[in-house]
């Protein structure tokens, strides 16, 4: 009733190659968006502090990740190393110009990802699937291993720790101690939708059907004059970028502090497992993997005491710890026997039901 | 100058001073090589057969090594728990060709390799729900498997060889021969490189894949118990050994997925080159390359030979 395409007309070729063609989809995209904004105001510190902030940060990571492994098809497992290098880099400039805003700290220290990024995808040109993801291993090992064993990153403390120095917007402290789950929810949330917006347009651009060319045939898209270097080059650089940010964000934002084990190889693999859950080549999609992978373990941990309790099973952390990991598992093929395509296209079949509803078609 | 000088002379240098520290390192990098191998052996045999590159490889060479090692605490006979583990692992292949495989037959391959990834937490739920999350102690005496060294006087000093070592490589050896006898000489073994070579060719005459795919997932359980065994003897029992499955990767590529004799040259060269890089060239950046070296290696073949020293040839078509 509410969602109709009927009465829409477009009059002239911007308006038809919209992103959010339907009047509706710009109401709803407006209204979470406000919607988002108002959480800062409205929920407890508690969920800012460990849902909403890390829920944003890990979708800004699969973002990134959805770009090179979903939109230009090269698998990567060193997400997470990326991300590293943002956070060091971050962490070197704002204590190296502490008079900066710390803001433009975190969008420049994407570019030092970018471009480490870039170096460890040149072997992309040569090295294809599989055999890709074990070279970007070499990318998460070496570089996890320059974090632990370069001092300089980390300004030569003797922790080996990096720290979230006090910094302030328009005199609101955003970062370390003093800073407030909702300010610094604020900030990541500002961030993120920048950022979205921003591969939004770039996915739906030239660049991006540069980078579909490229996943589904190389070849092909060689031949059409793509130049394929470029391209996946630029595919892992912008890729890392997000990475790299979304690992400051990670660290400064919503840790407040942490050690190079934070860019483990695990981090790689739970921003793949939200890529692939949420849907390869959909920038929604993403958010909804991260909601899943990220969100629902918390939920589980919280909803099987309830659920276990009244059958008089009194179960102890590391059980629910246990029967999480299961359940998470269970879902991941449960998911991609239902829907391999991902979430995202669980979304596409939703809206597109409810477009022709009553009508089954 | 002197970087120079201590990259590319000093370490050859000590190599010809002390060959009994050069024999023992190169012998450590065999072990640990024929040791990968046998892990990534595991990946090739699912790999080869039904294209799945299974993640899970590395839980199951935990999960096996505990159900054996769980079941001697409950009192069952060492022997008898080898083979109840073994039939676990059998178990394991009909569910996981049942409910993960069979549903996803003909999707892309990432979406079977995400699956087993799904099978890797859903293992690591179930292990530690089951077995809980501390280390054990491999039975080795009551496996009869070797203890103690042997120390051979030779280049001026002496070479310290673990017995169990020992035993790892001529087991793996004998499992490596086996597996090559079972897939060139026996009915089922043709079957399996009928449908690595094509599906869709291998049912059209008569070949059941899902079959194949138990016994597949079933040898690659032996092959995860064997290399439970021999890792859990040196290294003990424990979920963290699952990270090795990841040191079986650079060997995979480096033989290349498809071939088994590259899973084993593979082994070894990533063994020694591991070993001795560390030893020799380690220091030099501050030690603890053993982490990356492997991958590092790896990669450089990679940008000569893209599809692995042994792997097929890569052939693009539009």
């Amino acid at each position: 009733m509410l969602y109709r395409e009927a009465g829409q007309f477009k009059t002239n070729y911007v308006a038809d190659s919209a992103i959010f063609p339907l009047r509706e989809d710009r109401i709803g995209l407006t209204l979470i968006i406000l919607a988002a904004y108002a959480l800062a105001f409205l929920g407890n510190s508690f969920l800012l502090q460990a849902v909403m902030i890390p829920f944003l940060v890990f979708s800004l990571a699969a973002i990134g990740l959805n770009i090179l492994t979903g939109y230009t098809g090269l698998l990567s497992l060193g997400t997470g190393a990326f991300m590293g290098v943002g956070a060091y880099a971050c962490y070197k400039l704002m204590t190296a110009f502490p008079d900066v805003n710390v803001i433009v700290w975190i969008f420049a220290s994407g570019f030092f990802s970018a471009a480490i990024g870039a170096l460890f995808g040149l072997p992309s040109l040569r090295i294809k699937g599989f055999y890709l993801a074990v070279a970007t291993l070499a990318a998460q090992f070496f570089l996890q291993w320059c974090f632990i064993r370069i001092p300089w990153l980390v300004n030569y403390n003797v922790s080996g720790a990096l720290d979230a120095p006090l910094r302030t917007l328009f005199g609101i402290p955003i970062m370390g101690p003093n800073a407030t789950p909702q300010t610094r929810y604020l900030v990541v949330l500002t961030i993120v939708i920048v950022l979205t917006w921003l591969a939004s347009n770039l996915v739906h651009g030239r660049i991006g059907r540069m980078w579909i060319a490229i996943r589904d045939m190389d070849l092909a898209a060689e031949l059409m004059g793509i130049r394929p270097l470029q391209t996946k080059l630029l595919a892992f650089a912008v890729s890392s970028y997000y990475c790299g940010v979304a690992g400051a964000l990670l660290v400064f934002l919503w840790y407040g502090g942490a050690e190079y084990d934070v860019f483990n190889i695990n981090q790689s693999f739970f921003i793949l497992f939200m890529v692939i859950i949420g849907g390869l080549g959909s920038l929604i999609g993403s958010f909804f993997g991260a909601a899943l992978i990220f969100i629902l373990p918390i939920i589980l941990g919280i909803v099987l005491p309830a659920i276990l309790s009244p059958f008089g099973i009194s179960v102890g952390a590391d059980v629910i710890e246990h029967l999480r990991f299961m359940i998470v598992g269970a879902l991941i093929i449960f998911f991609l026997i239902v829907e391999p395509h991902g979430l995202a296209r669980l979304w596409q079949i939703g809206k597109q039901k409810l477009l022709v509803w009553p009508f089954p078609y | 100058m002197d970087m120079l000088y201590k990259v590319f002379i000093e370490p050859f240098a000590f190599m010809g001073e002390a060959p009994d520290l050069l024999i023992q390192t190169l012998w450590e990098g065999l072990v640990s090589g024929v040791l990968y191998a046998l892990i990534a052996l595991g990946f090739v045999l699912i790999f080869k057969a039904s294209g799945v590159f299974n993640f899970a490889q590395g839980i199951m060479v935990v999960f096996s090594a505990l159900i054996l090692v769980g079941l001697y605490e409950k009192g069952v006979p060492a022997f008898l728990a080898l083979i109840l583990a073994a039939l676990a692992m059998l178990v394991l292949a009909i569910v996981v060709e049942r409910v993960v495989l069979r549903p996803l037959v003909n999707q892309p391959d990432i979406i079977l390799f995400m699956a087993t990834f799904g099978l890797t937490y859903f293992l690591i739920g179930f292990g530690e729900l089951i077995f809980g999350g501390s280390p054990r102690e491999m039975i080795t005496e009551q496996l009869f498997l070797p203890q103690g060294t042997t120390e051979i006087d030779a280049f001026g000093g002496s070479i310290r060889l673990q017995h169990l070592d020992i035993a790892a490589a001529v087991i793996a050896s004998i499992m490596i021969g086996l597996l090559a006898v079972f897939f060139s000489k026996t009915r089922i073994g043709r079957a399996l490189r009928a449908v690595a070579d094509s599906h869709k060719a291998a049912l059209s005459v008569g070949i059941s894949l899902n079959q194949i795919w138990v016994i597949v997932w079933f040898a690659a359980g032996i092959v995860a118990l064997v290399a439970g065994i021999m890792w859990g003897a040196r290294s003990g029992v424990s979920f963290s050994l699952q990270i090795i499955a990841l040191k079986a990767l650079p060997v995979l590529i480096l033989g290349g997925f498809t071939s088994i004799p590259g899973a084993i040259i593979g082994g070894l060269i990533i063994g020694v080159g591991e070993k001795i890089g560390e030893f020799y060239w380690g220091p030099l950046v501050g030690g603890g390359v053993e982490t990356w070296l492997a991958y590092v290696i790896a990669l450089l073949f990679l940008l000569y030979r893209p599809q692995g020293l042994f792997g097929e040839k890569i052939i693009e078509r539009i």
